[in-house]
């Protein structure tokens, strides 16, 4: 499986409260949670993102509160996957489970830059900026994830066993 | 292979007789918590696997905290969906406002007797990992773990490996536990234990109450760590003495102690009688500067409460540094006991009669202004002295207000200064 999409970049330390903030948390609804994705670090992001763009951040992103809206929030506002050079462990987790696209590679973090068009093999976990055309390598998905992907998350995924 | 006490306790839970760093193990959940804001989304997840009961009533742990009392109509209706799942499913440890057991998850549940030494617990709440300081491992998941755990009463963890703590000395007057953890933090960065355990040891525990303990665990998530914990002592037996005398006299809890050979990929050595009053800077847990060099930052408001320093010894300690004293006429000192407990406690010591003489305003127990939720939002450019465990922008109000974390003396002196200040200038 394959994704491309142009580069929304971010510094290091991604918080929770900037993806989205908790005056927005009184309502879990991917579609409200959307129109306030990054709103405080980057206002202007739920008007340019468009559907397949792909976040690239440094370490520890998503680190702070253990709000499944995180991900959530990300993955409705149409972004087709997160590269950061490392993830906080809760939204690792979270991204995961609800069936957001993550991979971590530093040196992608440090090469790519914003507005870059760049394309990602979960098969593969070849990271490649179409803009520079230089390839970056990542770990790949073990298969039970990419399944979780397919099926859009952990529930799909569990509904998906559970019926084999 | 010898262990830390993180993988025994881990090992245990899941059958095994040994774990080492990195393995995948499907474990036996002791409690499975869920807050206002983080369970009905589980709920939703919950009732769509098509499950029809939990795995437990008496182990699955429904807490309204955040925005209550409701601060809204989405809040109130996130709450009633909680509620009426409770009431349907016979959840035992849910409570309403006012009762004596209710308060902030991460307060009453060490407090009611609840979680004990040796009991592993999720919660989705990333600041679950306050009751390692019972010597029992606690961590934070999202809605949807929680929803599979509160269906199977299991879930899978990577086995961490860990950073050791090793504490000798005292503190200093008024030097807490707040300051030892916001220094580990400023010393290893937010990202310093990513994905392990936190093991705190040497004598200099003994330096650390019950309520300084769980202000330690509970910020270990600051710095990434998967977990916080201490070893059970007399001061761990003596305080579940008091919250659950009747599991207590049957020795009804497992005490695990780390190997002597276990292995940690760190080893952090703190002398606590070196620790100065701390607090950490916008906009970064880590940015943490000694207090009494911040003395020129004006504010606006402090907060003293939260799960990280809203217990008892927190307004007591609060209390002592009011007394006879007034907050500054520029600041509002919001005071928000952490529990219904710790608030008719403070009551009958006569606390809240000091610091309502000294301007405070003495709320119900709730999270509220800790995540500019309500009761005390930040307007733009206004900055506040926190005893709350995050900084982050917007973290209390409008994306341009500031938040200093600290522990209680130095807030409580803040508020009085009308800035960063310390208790010895009062």
């Amino acid at each position: 499986m394959k994704v491309s999409g142009r580069v929304f970049k971010y510094g290091d330390n991604i918080d929770t409260d900037v993806i989205i903030p908790a005056r927005y948390l009184t309502s879990a609804d991917p579609e409200h949670l959307k129109e306030h994705c990054m709103e405080d670090i980057d206002k202007s992001f739920v008007e340019r993102v468009k559907p397949g763009d792909i976040m690239v951040a440094g370490k520890n992103f998503g680190c702070g509160s253990s709000r499944e809206h995180a991900p959530v929030a990300i993955k409705a506002s149409g972004i087709s996957l997160v590269i950061a050079s490392d993830f906080a462990r809760i939204f690792y987790r979270n991204a995961i489970n609800v069936g957001l696209p993550i991979l971590e590679c530093a040196e992608a973090f440090e090469k790519i830059n914003e507005g870059d068009e760049i394309e990602a093999d979960f098969d593969t976990g070849v990271i490649t900026d179409k803009t520079t055309g230089e390839c970056f390598s990542s770990k790949a998905f073990p298969e039970f994830i990419k399944n979780i992907m397919a099926s859009g998350g952990l529930v799909g995924y569990t509904e998906s066993e559970l019926k084999d | 292979m010898p262990m830390t006490m993180t993988q025994k306790i881990l090992a245990d839970h899941a059958g095994l007789d040994s774990v080492a760093p990195g393995d995948l193990i499907e474990a036996k959940l002791d409690y499975v918590m869920g807050n206002d804001v983080t369970t009905p989304p589980a709920i939703k997840v919950f009732e769509k696997l098509g499950v029809k009961e939990v795995f437990d009533k008496d182990r699955v742990l429904m807490i309204q905290d955040h925005f209550t009392p409701n601060k809204d109509i989405k809040s109130a209706e996130l709450n009633k969906t909680m509620r009426c799942f409770a009431r349907e499913h016979e959840i035992k440890h849910y409570y309403e406002l006012g009762r004596r057991e209710m308060g902030i998850e991460h307060v009453i549940l060490p407090d009611n007797g609840i979680v004990l030494p040796g009991d592993l617990v999720i919660g989705a709440d990333s600041h679950t990992c306050t009751y390692g300081a019972l010597g029992s491992f606690s961590t934070g998941v999202g809605s949807t773990d929680l929803a599979c755990a509160m269906a199977r009463g299991v879930t899978w963890f990577k086995v961490p490996d860990a950073i050791k703590v090793n504490l000798t000395g005292t503190f200093d007057k008024y030097v807490t536990g707040k300051d030892l953890i916001l220094n580990i933090i400023g010393k290893i960065g937010v990202d310093g234990a990513l994905y392990k355990s936190l093991e705190f040891g040497g004598e200099g525990i003994k330096a650390l109450s019950m309520d300084q303990r769980l202000t330690v665990c509970n910020m270990a998530i600051e710095c990434g760590a998967k977990n916080g914990i201490f070893p059970v002592d007399n001061y761990t037996l003596k305080y579940i003495s008091k919250t659950n005398p009747e599991r207590f006299i049957k020795s009804d809890y497992k005490v695990y102690a780390a190997d002597e050979d276990a292995e940690y990929s760190q080893v952090i050595d703190i002398d606590l009688s070196e620790i100065p009053l701390t607090v950490a800077l916008p906009h970064l847990p880590s940015n943490t500067r000694k207090a009494s060099d911040c003395k020129d930052l004006k504010i606006d408001q402090v907060v003293i409460g939260s799960c990280t320093n809203g217990r008892l010894e927190d307004i007591g300690a609060a209390a002592t540094i009011f007394k006879g004293l007034k907050v500054h006429k520029d600041v509002r000192c919001i005071v928000i006991p952490g529990s219904q407990r710790v608030y008719r406690q403070a009551l009958e010591m006569g606390w809240l009669e000091i610091l309502d003489d000294a301007g405070c305003v003495i709320s119900t127990p709730t999270c509220g202004p800790c995540l500019g939720g309500h009761m005390g939002v930040l307007a733009k450019g206004e900055r506040c002295v926190s005893t709350t465990n995050r900084n982050f922008v917007g973290r209390m109000g409008d994306v341009e207000s500031e938040v200093i974390l600290s522990g209680v003396p130095v807030a409580a002196a803040s508020a009085i200064l009308g800035r960063v200040g310390t208790p010895d200038e009062l």
